[in-house]
């Protein structure tokens, strides 16, 4: 067993974790026991679990509001992030902010933000303070390919490539913003060509092999880290479910989303691999149900806890003075 | 069982009464004729007693409210009754005056003061405090709205917290004075006979049509007749006033002209087959009109002491409503304060009053001779809806005659 | 602001034209000289980049001062002040906090039209997460800006455009003078009338009071100066004095701090009121060019006057 396949295991066993939670997610809100939007990545694990591995702890990321892959990448517990789903007093944000806006100070998670690419200044703005404070720390921005339309994206693109601030920005195109095709919201195809505009080193990749998100990855986080300026980063992927719970799907034909379905299944072509590469199936097995056990638990934790505390209303309104 | 009781209808013609005292408090026994409290009526200060045993479990009115007659004022019933359940709805209910009067008083001609009066919320505040009637209060403001220097030219009551009243605005609003330290009015409440005065002169003056007749009569015989008579009575300590024989001359007079002792309702003109003399008496805080009943059948003596004492039970206010009600004319002198003439207001639903002169010298030619006489001046105010011109001069002529020859007095 | 910058490396001050412009209405004189370009940083024209900027370097424990180079401009950013800034303490239940001020100056400049005219206080105090002051002297502008720096939320702080010609003594740096947001400035006392503004106006009430005064009017003229947090406490026993309160305001008439502020005068001194709460504002329009249709627009003292008449029952 190669050295990569030592990586790959953990690496695939976060991929199924995202997997199997979101099935979980899905029916949770079928029942009526989650609100409000439901954004699911299944189909995309690989995009942010191998750009997981391709940064530090202490490295920040902000994304969308597609964002329960990248907090369970980061390390954020099945509990509390399924907890908030469910609106709960144990959610990560105490069911205050819901699937959109998972926010985890402790695994740096800076937040999904919910309108379309206004992340991307305040990715420019984590990266400018690691400048300022002359840090080593680089800040990892999700998009989706809808928002490189939108003022926000090019602000922030604008401002980084200015001052070559230490960020990533990793449009994670999935060929639909909401239910429109690509073709019919930019005339471009390679949407890295924007990078060029403001200075910006770009890459573009297919994302359904999570070594290859890491590697390809790996290569712009260390040239933000040394000084090299950003990146934008696109990466090729599919969802295989609707833009939300909501969408009933009819931009797309079954044929495309099965064949998708059939070749570039991130878990399934992980999987693959690493029984190619000799791991055994009852050790996949095994750590399957482990997950499983996990994502269940986490159901029952959430649907247990304590519904969302009155007093977190007004608790966090503003933050009050600094104590100088 | 716990029972709600309104105020009760202390006098004929209350509309209003204050509680001025509370004489038991709350959770006190109360046997029957027991003082519960003392209400100032349009007329008195009245006593209200118990009729039944009973204990008192709640006051709902304080000291110094003034409300309309059943108008919860507070709960009666069995010691430790829960009267949670009577509570709420009587505190909810609208108490104030504002209230339209019962409507058993719907005969009565008076004005009552129903509907909501336009008044800035501080005015209503103050007007709550201060237990102000805003129904008398003429505004200013927009579409009549009362506002605060309306209540300030009504002389309220300043209390500290108060600011002085904006200069200019008070009396010339095209040039505001430069000066703002003048002092405010001073403010005195209203009282219940205050209201009241007010009340039924106004509805005197604007639905009785006055009309005025004035003499000079020569008193030297009745005030040298008087001095007679108090010749006599000094031993016993007692003395006659001009006054007290010019209600005995008014009644005299009312007998020979019947005419004048009359009221005017709608269906019919009442001739009153007695004669009560109404006599003003001020008081520190207005006046008010006991009653001497059957003056013409009198003798002279008996209506001083009657007058005297209705007098001092006027000042200490104990006079009851029916000793100040039910008069058939009225006699108002002014005579002592230097008054030469006035024309008094009639008070409804009498058909005249006299008003009564000081005793003036005046040069007179008799016998070709001329002296000094000593005269006074009558002014008979009439509603000419009773009296007419003619009657009235008759009533003149036989008062002139009575008192000029005052022995017709004894007949 | 230098005392702040002084006292706080984390503090730098980022927008257009604030470093070698010296900024464009001068406020930003001398920083870049003192503490050069890592700190005074001159931005392109993005107001959404740069003030979206500031809030991820303020969620990550930085301190920035965002110059809009006039209130108008931040309409741009409308979405990262009101989305990002705001929320991002209660959306991170008190994970994050972001201690940015935004500040520049507020309403029309005179005669630049209808898009350069805005007075922005009432899109920014409908906001919860925001705090929102409008000084009215230097010595408030600068015991507020040292509150505003010092506070861990966003602050929108408005400069009205042509207050910066104002002289007037201001606290020594040594003094460190703080003026605590929520607190309201009796600026003169009278008995007829409670007068309450902030901001621009305030000046020409001052004048208005004088000569109001010598007509036997006496006005109490309240500087809200706090527009969120807002001090009702101060506003409503000046008006349970005098009975009567007229508010002052520049900005449209339809909502907005002017608004807030009688909702809360009727609600608390219902009472005491003895006349309508009014307001004198701008006209409800969109602000003109020409000299004497602008004049007719803003606000001026006899606008004031006439209300003043209407609250006194003088008319």
């Amino acid at each position: 067993m190669g050295n990569s396949q030592h990586e790959l295991q953990p690496m695939y066993r976060t991929m199924y974790l995202i997997r199997r939670f979101e099935e979980e997610a899905a029916r949770a809100y079928s029942l009526g026991k989650i609100g409000g939007f439901l954004h699911l990545y299944i189909g995309q694990e690989a995009v942010a679990v191998g750009a997981e591995a391709a940064i530090e702890k202490t490295d920040y990321v902000i994304t969308s509001y597609r964002d329960h892959g990248v907090a369970l990448a980061r390390g954020s517990s099945a509990r509390s992030v399924m907890s908030e789903l469910f609106g709960k007093d144990t959610g990560l944000v105490r069911g205050l902010g819901g699937s959109m806006h998972l926010f985890d100070a402790e695994h740096r998670v800076l937040g999904g933000h919910a309108i379309v690419g206004g992340q991307l200044p305040l990715a420019a703005g984590v990266a400018f303070r690691a400048r300022y404070m002359q840090e080593r720390d680089v800040t990892l921005c999700f998009l989706g390919d809808g928002a490189t339309n939108i003022g926000g994206f090019h602000e922030g693109l604008s401002l980084a490539g200015l001052w070559k601030l230490p960020v990533v920005f990793v449009c994670e195109n999935n060929r639909y913003s909401m239910g429109t095709p690509l073709n019919r919201t930019t005339p471009l195809a390679d949407l890295t060509l924007k990078a060029a505009g403001y200075g910006l080193a770009s890459d573009r990749f297919d994302g359904h092999d999570v070594l290859t998100v890491r590697d390809r990855m790996r290569a712009a986080v260390e040239r933000a880290r040394d000084g090299g300026g950003p990146t934008l980063v696109e990466v090729l992927t599919y969802r295989f479910r609707g833009h939300s719970m909501s969408d009933p799907g009819k931009y797309r034909t079954a044929e495309e989303l099965e064949d998708f379905k059939r070749t570039a299944d991130p878990c399934a072509l992980a999987r693959k691999q690493l029984l190619t590469s000799g791991v055994a199936e009852e050790l996949l097995s095994a750590l399957e149900q482990e997950v499983e056990t996990e994502v269940m638990d986490a159901v029952r934790f959430a649907e247990e806890s304590a519904p969302a505390s009155r007093s977190s209303l007004d608790a966090f309104v503003y933050a009050g003075s600094s104590g100088h | 069982m716990a029972q709600v009781v309104g105020l009760p209808r202390l006098s004929p013609t209350m509309e209003e009464g204050t509680l001025t005292r509370w004489a038991k408090r709350e959770g006190d026994d109360i046997a029957v004729d027991d003082l519960i409290a003392e209400v100032e009526t349009d007329k008195a200060t009245m006593e209200w007693r118990a009729f039944d045993r009973t204990v008192l479990l709640k006051i709902l009115v304080a000291e110094g409210a003034t409300v309309a007659p059943d108008t919860p004022v507070a709960i009666f019933g069995g010691r430790g009754e829960d009267i949670s359940s009577l509570l709420s709805p009587v505190q909810s209910a609208d108490s104030t005056r504002e209230a339209p009067p019962p409507a058993k008083k719907a005969e009565q001609p008076a004005q009552q003061p129903t509907g909501r009066v336009p008044a800035s919320p501080s005015v209503r505040r103050l007007a709550r405090e201060r237990g102000v009637d805003l129904h008398a209060v003429q505004g200013s403001g927009p579409g009549g709205r009362i506002v605060q220097r309306d209540m300030e030219r009504l002389a309220l009551q300043p209390s500290g917290t108060e600011n002085a009243p904006l200069a200019g605005a008070r009396a010339d609003r095209s040039e505001v004075s430069a000066s703002t330290a003048r002092p405010a009015p001073v403010a005195v409440p209203l009282s219940s006979m205050r209201r009241t005065i007010a009340r039924r002169l106004v509805e005197s003056k604007q639905n009785v049509p006055h009309f005025y007749l004035s003499a000079d009569v020569r008193v030297d015989a009745l005030l040298s007749t008087r001095q007679e008579l108090n010749a006599l009575l000094a031993e016993k300590n007692e003395k006659i006033s001009l006054n007290d024989m010019l209600i005995r001359v008014c009644a005299s007079a009312l007998r020979r002209v019947p005419s004048v002792n009359a009221s005017f309702t709608d269906d019919a003109i009442l001739q009153h087959q007695v004669i009560d003399i109404s006599v003003a008496v001020a008081l520190p805080d207005g006046l008010v009109t006991p009653v001497v009943r059957d003056a013409d059948k009198k003798g002279l003596l008996e209506i001083a002491r009657e007058v005297r004492e209705l007098a001092a039970q006027a000042r200490q206010k104990k006079l009851k409503p029916e000793q100040m009600s039910g008069g058939t004319f009225s006699i108002s002198n002014l005579g002592m304060y230097g008054v030469d003439e006035f024309a008094a207001v009639i008070n409804p639903p009498e058909g005249a009053i006299v008003a009564v002169g000081a005793v003036r010298e005046v040069p007179a030619l008799r016998d070709n001779e001329l002296r000094t006489e000593r005269c006074l001046r009558l002014t008979l105010s009439c509603d000419h809806r009773v009296v007419d011109g003619a009657a009235g001069a008759e009533w003149l002529a036989a008062a002139r005659q009575l008192i000029e020859s005052p022995l017709q007095l004894m007949l | 602001m230098s005392e702040e910058m002084e006292r706080d490396d984390r503090v730098f001050v980022i927008g257009e034209e604030v470093g070698y412009y010296q900024g464009a209405y001068k406020v930003t004189q001398g920083l870049l000289e003192r503490f050069g370009e890592r700190r005074v940083v001159d931005a392109p024209i993005a107001e959404a980049g740069f003030a979206g900027l500031a809030v991820g370097a303020a969620m990550v424990g930085l301190r920035p001062i965002v110059e809009f180079m006039t209130w108008n401009f931040s309409l741009v950013a409308f979405d990262q002040i009101v989305n990002n800034a705001a929320k991002m303490h209660q959306m991170s239940a008190g994970q994050l906090r972001v201690p940015v001020v935004f500040r520049g100056p507020n309403a029309s400049a005179r005669q630049v039209a209808a898009q350069h005219s805005h007075a922005v206080e009432p899109f920014y105090c409908n906001v919860p997460g925001l705090r929102v002051v409008y000084p009215s002297t230097p010595r408030d502008a600068k015991g507020l800006l040292k509150t505003a720096i010092r506070d861990d939320s966003p602050v929108v702080f408005l400069e009205g455009e042509t207050l910066y010609g104002l002289q007037g003594d201001v606290p020594e740096p040594e003094a460190d003078e703080l003026i605590p947001f929520g607190s309201a400035k009796l600026v003169r006392e009278g008995h007829h009338v409670t007068v309450v503004s902030f901001g621009r106006p305030m000046p020409m009430l001052t004048k208005l009071a004088d000569e109001l005064e010598r007509e036997g009017i006496s006005l109490e003229l309240i500087d809200a100066r706090s527009l969120r947090p807002l001090d009702t406490a101060t506003i409503v026993a000046s008006v349970k004095k005098t009975n009567r309160c007229v508010v002052v305001h520049e900005h449209w008439p339809y909502g907005g701090p002017g608004a807030e502020i009688v909702d809360c005068v009727q609600r608390e001194a219902f009472d005491y009121l003895d006349a309508p709460i009014l307001r004198a504002s701008n006209l409800d329009v969109p602000m003109p060019y020409a000299l004497e249709l602008e004049n007719e627009v803003i606000v001026g003292p006899e606008r004031v006057r006439a209300a003043l008449r209407q609250v006194l029952y003088l008319d």
